[in-house]
C-alpha cells in the first residue's frame, strides 16, 4: 500500500459530511494544484542482509511542511531519514530533492541537515563554535559567520551561553544548541531524529511549542522521526504512519486519528475498541452491522462500507463512548451492556475498563466536566455503553 | 550507633603486606639511586654525597652517544608506531567490522604476548634476508613494530567509547570523511593518542633485547651500552645514567597517567547531566 492511499482515507473520512477533528487548518501545500514536492521517495527499498528495513516506500513531502514519520522502533522510519541525509543508499528506487536524484551524493554535499537523537554536539567546541561548524565548512567568512551564530543563538534563546561547552549545558539547552547548529546552514530541509525523546515530560511540552514557533518563523521544511504519537500529532502538519518498512497511511493528525486506514493505525494512534462485525445492510450514507457483542447491532455512517455479508471491524475510540447506569428501553443499536472492571481517575479524564458479557474488556473515557456527579459510577456496577452512528469507523483490514 | 566494620582503616596486616610488596619492587631501585650519589669510586663503600658521577657521565662520549641514539630511535619509532597504531585502531573500531577483522586484530596484538627474543630474532632474520644494513634504522623500525601494538590498544579503547554519531554530524554539516576525522574525532581521542605515544617512547627507551638483535655498528642504544659496561664491572657512572633513565621513564609514565586522568575527567564532565545554570 503506498503513501498516497492516505488521501483516499482522508476523502472517505471527509466527504460531504462535517470536517474531521473539528479544527480548521488552511495550511495544505500537498493539496495545492500543481504543487511540486520538495522531497520524493520513489519505491525506495533498503535491505540489511536478509532483513528489509524499508520496503517500497513512496512519499512526497512539500515545501514548508512539518512532516512526521511515526511508527514503533524497527519500522524503518530512521532508515528512511538516513537515506535522505545520505548515510544510507537505497537498494532500489530513488530519493529526489527538488526534483533532482540524490544518488551518489555524499552527506556533506546534500542541502539537508540533521538533528541527531543524541544531539551529537562536539564536546571539544563551545556552543558558538558548534553552531559555526557547518558555516566554517562552507567557507563563510568570519564576520558573516559571527552574525549568523548570533542570529541562531537568539532564535533558540541561548545568547548567554555562547562560550559554554556542551558538558556545561542541561538537556534542554543541548537540544536547542543541536537545533541551532542544524539550522545554521539554512538547509532546505531539516531532519529531526526523535528530537524530544531525551527530555522530561514538562520540558518536552514546552519544547514542542518552541519547535513549532521556529519552524513557522523560518518556513523550513521539517521531517521528524518519532515513535511518540502525541508528539507527532502536536507538531506535524501531516503524519506518515509506518509499519514493517512500509507507509500504511499519510494524512493530517486528525485524519489519521479519526479515519484510520487499518486496525494497525487505529491501535497505534491512541486507544481504540475494535468490534468484529458483519455488514447486514447498506443504505448510504448509513450501514447496519451485526455483531455478537452488540445485541441491537451497530448503525454507522460510512459511505465506503463493503457489501452486505462482509466481515469488518468497527473501531470506536474510548472518548466517544458514553456510559449510563440506566438500562435503555428495548434493544437499541450501538449499545453494549457490561460491568465496570477497573477505573483510573487522571484528573481531567476518568478511564473505565468495562468487561463485556463474553469476558472481553473495552475502554471508555469520560471528560470530567463537572466537579460533582449525582450518580457516580463504581467498580462492579452494571453499565450501558453507547455511541453515536458517527463515532465509529468501519475497517476492512 | 557503631559504624560497620568496612569503614575501618587498613589493618596492620594490610600495611605490612603493602610495605613488603613495594619494598620488594622499589628497594633495589632506591639503592641504585642512592649509590649514584656516592662520592667514592668503590661501589660498595659510601664516601659521602656527590654528583660527580653525573658530571663524569655527561663527559663520557660513548654513553652520551648511546643516549642520543636512544632518544632519536625513541622519537622516530614512537611517532611511526602512533601513526600506524591509530590507523589500525580506526580499522578495528570501524562499525560493523570487515572480513578478517579477528585475524587482523590478533595479528596486531600478538607482539604484546610474543617473547621479545623471538621478536628480535625474527626481525634480525628479516633484515638479513632482505639485505637491509643493520644500524639506527633497523632498531627504529623494530621498535615501531612492537610498540605499535601498545598504541593500538590505547587508541582502540578510546575509539570504541567514542560516539560515531559525532563523525556523522560533522559529515552532515559539510565535512568530507577525512576532514570529519581531523576536526572532530582526532581532538576527542587526542589524550589516548598522546598516551599511546608516551607509552611507545618509554618502551623503546628501555628495550634491550630487540635492540641487541637488530642493531649494528654505530647504533648502540643506552640500555645496550649499560649492559655491556656492567659486564666489565659496575661503574658509578652507570648508576648515574640509570638514575637518569629511571627519571625519564617515570616522567613518561607520569605524563601517560596524567593524560589518562585528563581524558577520564573530560568524560566524567561530558556524562554529568547538568553542571550549573
Amino acid at each position: 500500500m503506498s503513501g498516497r492511499d492516505g488521501d483516499t482515507a482522508a476523502r472517505r473520512g471527509g466527504g460531504r459530511r462535517a470536517a474531521l477533528g473539528g479544527i480548521r487548518d488552511p495550511f495544505a501545500p500537498w493539496a495545492a494544484p500543481g504543487a511540486e514536492p520538495l522531497v520524493r521517495f520513489e519505491s525506495v527499498v533498503k535491505r540489511y542482509g536478509a532483513q528489509t528495513a524499508v520496503d517500497g516506500v513512496s512519499l512526497d513531502i512539500y515545501p514548508g511542511e512539518f512532516f512526521a514519520l511515526l511508527g514503533p522502533s524497527g519500522c524503518g522510519k530512521t532508515t528512511l531519514m538516513r537515506l535522505l541525509a545520505g548515510f544510507e543508499t537505497p537498494d532500489e528506487g530513488r530519493v529526489l530533492l527538488s526534483g533532482e536524484d540524490l544518488a551518489g551524493r555524499p552527506p556533506h554535499k546534500r542541502p539537508v541537515n540533521m538533528m541527531f537523537q543524541s544531539y551529537a554536539l562536539f564536546p571539544h567546541l563551545s556552543v558558538a563554535d558548534n553552531i559555526a561548524f557547518g558555516l566554517k565548512q562552507e567557507g563563510m567568512g568570519k564576520a558573516e559567520r559571527d552574525v549568523r551564530v548570533e542570529e541562531m543563538l537568539a532564535l533558540v534563546k541561548l545568547e548567554d551561553f555562547a562560550r559554554r561547552k556542551p558538558a556545561q549545558l542541561s538537556g534542554g539547552q543541548k537540544q536547542r544548541v543541536a537545533l541551532a547548529r542544524a539550522l545554521a546552514k539554512r538547509p532546505s530541509m531539516l531532519l529531526l531524529d526523535e528530537p524530544l525523546a531525551a527530555l522530561d515530560k514538562k520540558l518536552r511540552e514546552e519544547t514542542q511549542f518552541e519547535l513549532m514557533r521556529i519552524q513557522q518563523a523560518l518556513g523550513t521544511t521539517f521531517l521528524m522521526v518519532t515513535h511518540d504519537q502525541e508528539e507527532a500529532m502536536v507538531l506535524a502538519d501531516r503524519i506518515g504512519v509506518m509499519q514493517a518498512g512500509r507507509i500504511v497511511q499519510v494524512g493530517r493528525p486528525m485524519e489519521v486519528y479519526e479515519a484510520p486506514a487499518s486496525r494497525y493505525v487505529a491501535d497505534f494512534l491512541g486507544d481504540v475498541n475494535l468490534f468484529e462485525a458483519q455488514v447486514a445492510s447498506v443504505e448510504a450514507p448509513h450501514a447496519r452491522l451485526t455483531a455478537e457483542e452488540a445485541p441491537g447491532g451497530f448503525r454507522v455512517v460510512d459511505e465506503d462500507c463493503p457489501a452486505p455479508g462482509a466481515t469488518v471491524w468497527l473501531a470506536v475510540r474510548p472518548e466517544k463512548l458514553r456510559l449510563s447506569l440506566d438500562a435503555p428501553a428495548g434493544n437499541p443499536e450501538n449499545t453494549l451492556a457490561g460491568t465496570v472492571w477497573d477505573i483510573a481517575y487522571t484528573g481531567d479524564w476518568t478511564n473505565f475498563i468495562i468487561a463485556l458479557p463474553n469476558g472481553r474488556h473495552i475502554r471508555a473515557a469520560q471528560a470530567n466536566a463537572n466537579r460533582r456527579v449525582a450518580r457516580p459510577i463504581g467498580c462492579d456496577d452494571t453499565v450501558w455503553v453507547c455511541f453515536d452512528p458517527d463515532a465509529g469507523v468501519v475497517l476492512t483490514q | 550507633m557503631t559504624r560497620p566494620a568496612l569503614n575501618r582503616g587498613p589493618s596492620a596486616f594490610n600495611i605490612a603486606s603493602l610495605a613488603l610488596g613495594l619494598g620488594f619492587i622499589y628497594l633495589p631501585i632506591a639503592i641504585l639511586v642512592i649509590w649514584s650519589f656516592n662520592a667514592s669510586k668503590l661501589v660498595t663503600v659510601w664516601g659521602g654525597f656527590s654528583t660527580r658521577w653525573y658530571a663524569s657521565a655527561f663527559q663520557n662520549d660513548q654513553l652520551m652517544d648511546a643516549a642520543w641514539v636512544t632518544l632519536r630511535i625513541g622519537v622516530f619509532s614512537a611517532t611511526t608506531a602512533t601513526v600506524l597504531g591509530v590507523l589500525a585502531a580506526i580499522a578495528l573500531a570501524k562499525v560493523g567490522g570487515f572480513r578478517g577483522r579477528t585475524l587482523f586484530s590478533s595479528m596486531v596484538y600478538s607482539p604484546l604476548v610474543m617473547p621479545e627474543v623471538i621478536l628480535g630474532l625474527s626481525l634480525l632474520l628479516l633484515f638479513v634476508a632482505v639485505g637491509f644494513e643493520r644500524g639506527f634504522w633497523t632498531v627504529a623500525l623494530a621498535h615501531a613494530t612492537f610498540t605499535l601494538s601498545y598504541v593500538t590498544v590505547a587508541v582502540h579503547a578510546r575509539l570504541v567509547t567514542f560516539d560515531k554519531v559525532l563523525e556523522e554530524a560533522a559529515r552532515d554539516l559539510g565535512c568530507p570523511p577525512w576532514r570529519a576525522f581531523l576536526t572532530v574525532t582526532l581532538p576527542n581521542i587526542a589524550p589516548a593518542v598522546v598516551a599511546g605515544w608516551m607509552l611507545a617512547f618509554t618502551l623503546s627507551l628501555d628495550d634491550l633485547v630487540v635492540a641487541s638483535f637488530t642493531s649494528g655498528p654505530g647504533a648502540t642504544t643506552l640500555p645496550m651500552r649499560i649492559y655491556s659496561q656492567v659486564r666489565l664491572g659496575v661503574s658509578p657512572e652507570i648508576n648515574a645514567v640509570c638514575t637518569l633513565l629511571i627519571a625519564a621513564v617515570a616522567a613518561g609514565v607520569l605524563i601517560w597517567s596524567l593524560a589518562n586522568r585528563w581524558q577520564s575527567r573530560r568524560e566524567a564532565v561530558a556524562t554529568k547531566p547538568y553542571a550549573g545554570a
